[in-house]
């Protein structure tokens, strides 16, 4: 197949982002925007669908098809979109809170469900858009004015819900590792069915912490499994900044898509005859 | 044997009720019974009545037959035939006796109720369980269809060839099982003395149609060009997806079983986008859970329809049971103020324009459609003739890339509604967008562009020529009913009973609930007197409605009240009576 060539630029809209300056997003739209240009496919046959929150802005800055939805359900625009249009190249986008609390349910059963489609979710282990509240990530003893000396909850963590939910590919990568995320998100795009990766982007306005995470995240020293056992206890045992791809199922994909154009309606209708 | 002997008399509708455990096969029996009236040329309606226990409570086929079309149910029955009367004291109430009617129970099965009993109708004793135990592998269910076949008339043939078709599947001895169950009821039936003949019905050219309101909802939307539906389970509009799944799929859409609610009208949305018409069926707790999306869907101009089969509420309230009270949440239900579009089929018939008009005007205008079924017509099954195809020319209005240079999504035109660009489309690209944005879709919070959205938006809804499809006005009158969606068929009948005595009464019925047609509307009431306003609501949900949008200058009544407990005919026309004697 000849695949046109490309450019990162050809990929970004016009629009500013309204994220504050040196958040970790800015490097994820430029992995997204890098990861299509490799992947060849003109901006029209994607389509970029997000929920509520920081990170959420993000189609607006694609030149590529977008929706922008309610809070936390991303995932179920995506699921309906690209089975009604299987020709699409179709992501989901969302943040912390978004994909993990509100969109919770959803995350579960997109990762079941399998549909063929990417998901990445930008972490920042805190609600920026609200100014500052704890996430479904967050430490359990983060101080903020909504829950003074911590939640005192443990932290959800994504990857193990979505390998022991039924996701055919996980991976988490630091945002600021624009290679790696780029990389990455190629081959999340590529592998069938659902394909999750959580990406670390620091919010450096509610949480100047996480400027650390440059420093804590390394590359996982082995490949991905297709084994989910293995991929579990890697997961399981890891410090939550071990990046890279770490699962890649072999599950089919959900089977279900809508025809262009559908069939005569008149033989159903005999069904009423008597 | 203690009936009275009497002389047949030719009736135009019959009512009967066959009761039994939930197993005993009263359902069957009595969906055997229609189809063969169908054939026989009869219309007539069927109504299951559950209780709420999944397997082994009561179940009863309700079933009224007439020689023309009928939309809703007796409140009395000519017949009721108990296959056993356990659980009894939990229905019998709510299947009253005619005077006159006839009773037919096992005497193994025990006394009947004592309402009955004190009742002023005869109770035939039959051995039923006795009579199938005479044929290898008989069953009751089949002894009392073979019953009422008798007792109504319905020729052999055309029950014959439904039992044949029906039972055909688990081979000829099960047939020949059925129709030997048949002539013993037929058989024990002729020892009665006495019969409720119908009034023959006039030959039809076009074949009948056996269909239920949540058919054919699905069916219309498939005429509408329906091609995906997401679907998450809720009483009672489970039936509507279930129609839809295996439909869908023969001829190359899809139907996706969602998590929640939330998710189906998101994947539904997310569909529209992609370019494909789309709906999902819910009841009241699940409209409650999409209206954020709805609103969503109002904002980004999305279209979709939601079929709300309503049933009573609040809360889970009666989720077997009929209500007309989802208008409030249809019409207002949306934060902020969002335009768009709420339906309501006026019967079981008419289910299928409505799905398909709302197909139409979703897919036209770009908007959400709320179409407020309810349980009374969905979980109906009747006999109608063939309706009619309508041909509505449904097209999106798509964008062209050669028109317009720079691509702008929210475009204010003339009528409101913008070229839509499909994902796939080159130069079309746009994000669609809950938040307030600009005519190229990019998020604004401007008061500039917050007023000229809103204003499109409106216009594109309050502008649309929605032809003569608003509702219906019949009869003549200063006296008129006024009522909307499933109670239509009741009020007619009441209206042309009330004909038939001289007292001329306007029936006007509303379809199109939002946009409110108030200028038809105030057409159609042009010269009343008086209005009584008939509905299912507890609060009167209808007639605020109303009152909210145009001025009422006629001596008001209302008949409204909370389900289950149906509205029907009988207590529309004495309404009318006695308002009419004062």
């Amino acid at each position: 197949m000849n695949i046109p060539n490309r450019k990162a630029s050809d990929f970004k809209s016009d629009i500013d982002p309204i994220w504050c300056p040196g958040c970790g997003d800015y490097h994820v739209l430029l992995s997204l925007t890098k990861a299509l240009a490799q992947l060849g496919r003109a901006p029209e046959d994607v389509a970029v669908v997000s929920g509520i929150g920081c990170s959420s802005r993000i189609p607006a800055y694609t030149s590529c098809y977008g929706f922008h939805g309610v809070h936390g359900r991303a995932l179920a625009v995506a699921a309906g979109l690209k089975v009604a249009r299987p020709d699409l190249t179709v992501l989901a986008m969302s943040g912390d809170g978004d994909g993990f609390s509100i969109g919770g349910n959803h995350f579960l059963h997109a990762c079941r469900r399998n549909v063929d489609m990417t998901y990445i979710v930008m972490d920042n282990r805190v609600y920026g858009m609200t100014k500052g509240q704890p996430s479904p990530t967050t430490e359990p003893d983060w101080d903020s004015a909504l829950s003074p000396g911590g939640t005192g909850l443990s932290p959800f963590h994504p990857l193990v819900i979505a390998l022991a939910s039924g996701a055919n590919f996980v991976a988490r990568e630091f945002s600021g590792n624009i290679k790696a995320c780029t990389a990455t998100i190629v081959e999340a795009i590529r592998h069938p069915g659902f394909s999750f990766v959580e990406i670390l982007s620091p919010c450096v306005t509610f949480r100047p912490d996480e400027r650390e995470w440059k420093t804590q995240v390394h590359k996982a020293v082995v490949e991905a499994t297709d084994d989910p056992a293995r991929a579990a206890r890697r997961i399981m045992t890891d410090d939550g900044f071990n990046t890279g791809i770490l699962y890649r199922g072999r599950r089919e994909p959900y089977f279900a898509s809508v025809a262009e154009r559908l069939d005569d309606v008149a033989p159903l209708e005999r069904a009423f005859e008597i | 044997m203690n009936a009275s002997s009497s002389p047949p008399t030719v009736a135009r509708s019959v009512s009967f009720a066959i009761v039994g455990t939930g197993g005993a096969g009263a359902v069957t029996a009595g969906s055997l019974l229609l189809e063969a009236a169908g054939k026989a040329g009869w219309y007539g309606v069927m109504n299951r009545s559950v209780g709420p226990q999944i397997r082994g409570g009561e179940a009863a086929a309700l079933v009224r037959l007439s020689p023309r079309p009928v939309s809703c149910m007796s409140k009395r029955f000519d017949i009721l035939v108990a296959i056993d009367w356990k659980n009894a004291d939990r229905f019998i109430h709510a299947m009253p006796v005619a005077g006159g009617g006839l009773v037919i129970c096992d005497p193994a099965a025990g006394e009947p109720p004592r309402e009955l009993r004190e009742a002023d109708c005869a109770i035939v004793e039959v051995p039923l369980g006795e009579l199938a135990k005479s044929i290898e592998g008989g069953r009751e269910n089949m002894i009392a269809a073979g019953l009422v076949a008798e007792l109504l008339g319905l020729p052999d043939d055309e029950l014959g060839e439904v039992v044949a078709r029906r039972l055909g599947r688990k081979g000829a001895s099960a047939v020949e099982t059925g129709l030997a169950c048949i002539a013993a009821g037929r058989a024990a039936a002729q020892g009665f003395g006495r019969s409720l003949p119908l009034e023959p019905a006039a030959p039809s050219g076009a074949r009948r149609w056996l269909i239920t309101g949540n058919e054919a909802i699905g069916l219309g939307a498939l005429r509408g060009g329906l091609q995906f539906a997401a679907a998450y389970p809720i009483t009672p509009a489970t039936d509507v997806l279930e129609y839809l799944a295996p439909a869908l799929a023969k001829i190359g859409g899809a139907l996706v079983q969602a998590e929640d609610e939330l998710a189906s009208i998101n994947m539904i949305i997310g569909a529209s986008f992609g370019g494909r018409p789309s709906l999902t069926a819910t009841s009241g707790p699940g409209l409650s859970l999409m209206m954020e999306s709805l609103g969503l869907a109002a904002a980004s101009e999305t279209p979709i329809v939601v079929i709300d089969v309503m049933r009573a509420g609040p809360s889970t309230g009666i989720a077997t049971k009929s209500e007309q009270s989802d208008l409030n949440i249809a019409v207002y239900g949306f934060h902020g103020d969002a335009p768009h579009v709420v339906l309501a089929p006026l019967g079981v018939a008419d289910c299928l324009f409505t799905g398909q008009w709302a197909m139409h005007v979703a897919e036209t205008l770009q908007t959400p459609v709320i179409v407020l079924s309810d349980q009374s017509i969905g979980q109906s099954r009747v006999l109608i003739d063939r309706p009619a195809d309508v041909a509505f020319l449904t097209r999106r209005k798509a964008y062209e890339p050669a028109v317009q240079s720079e691509y702008r999504r929210y475009a204010v035109t003339a009528d409101g509604v913008s070229p839509m660009a499909l994902p796939g489309q080159p130069g079309g690209q746009y994000t669609a967008d809950g938040l307030t944005h600009t005519e190229r879709g990019a998020p604004s919070s401007s008061r500039h562009d917050q007023k000229a959205q809103m204003d499109k938006r409106l216009h594109k809804i309050e502008s649309f020529d929605y032809g003569d499809h608003w509702g219906i006005d019949e009869g003549q009158g200063d006296m008129v009913i006024l009522t909307w969606g499933s109670l239509t068929g009741a009020a007619r009948e009441a209206q042309e009973a009330l004909a038939g005595e001289g007292i001329g009464v306007r029936l006007v019925s509303l379809r199109q609930i939002l946009p409110f047609p108030h200028a038809r509307l105030a057409e159609a009431l042009e010269g009343a007197r008086r209005v009584l306003f008939v509905e299912q609501s507890h609060s009167g949900q209808f007639q605020r409605h109303v009152r909210a949008h145009m001025e009422l200058p006629f001596e008001i009544r209302s008949l409204n009240r909370e389900g289950p407990d149906l509205i029907g005919p009988d207590e529309i026309a004495s309404e009318i009576r006695d308002w009419n004697s004062k």
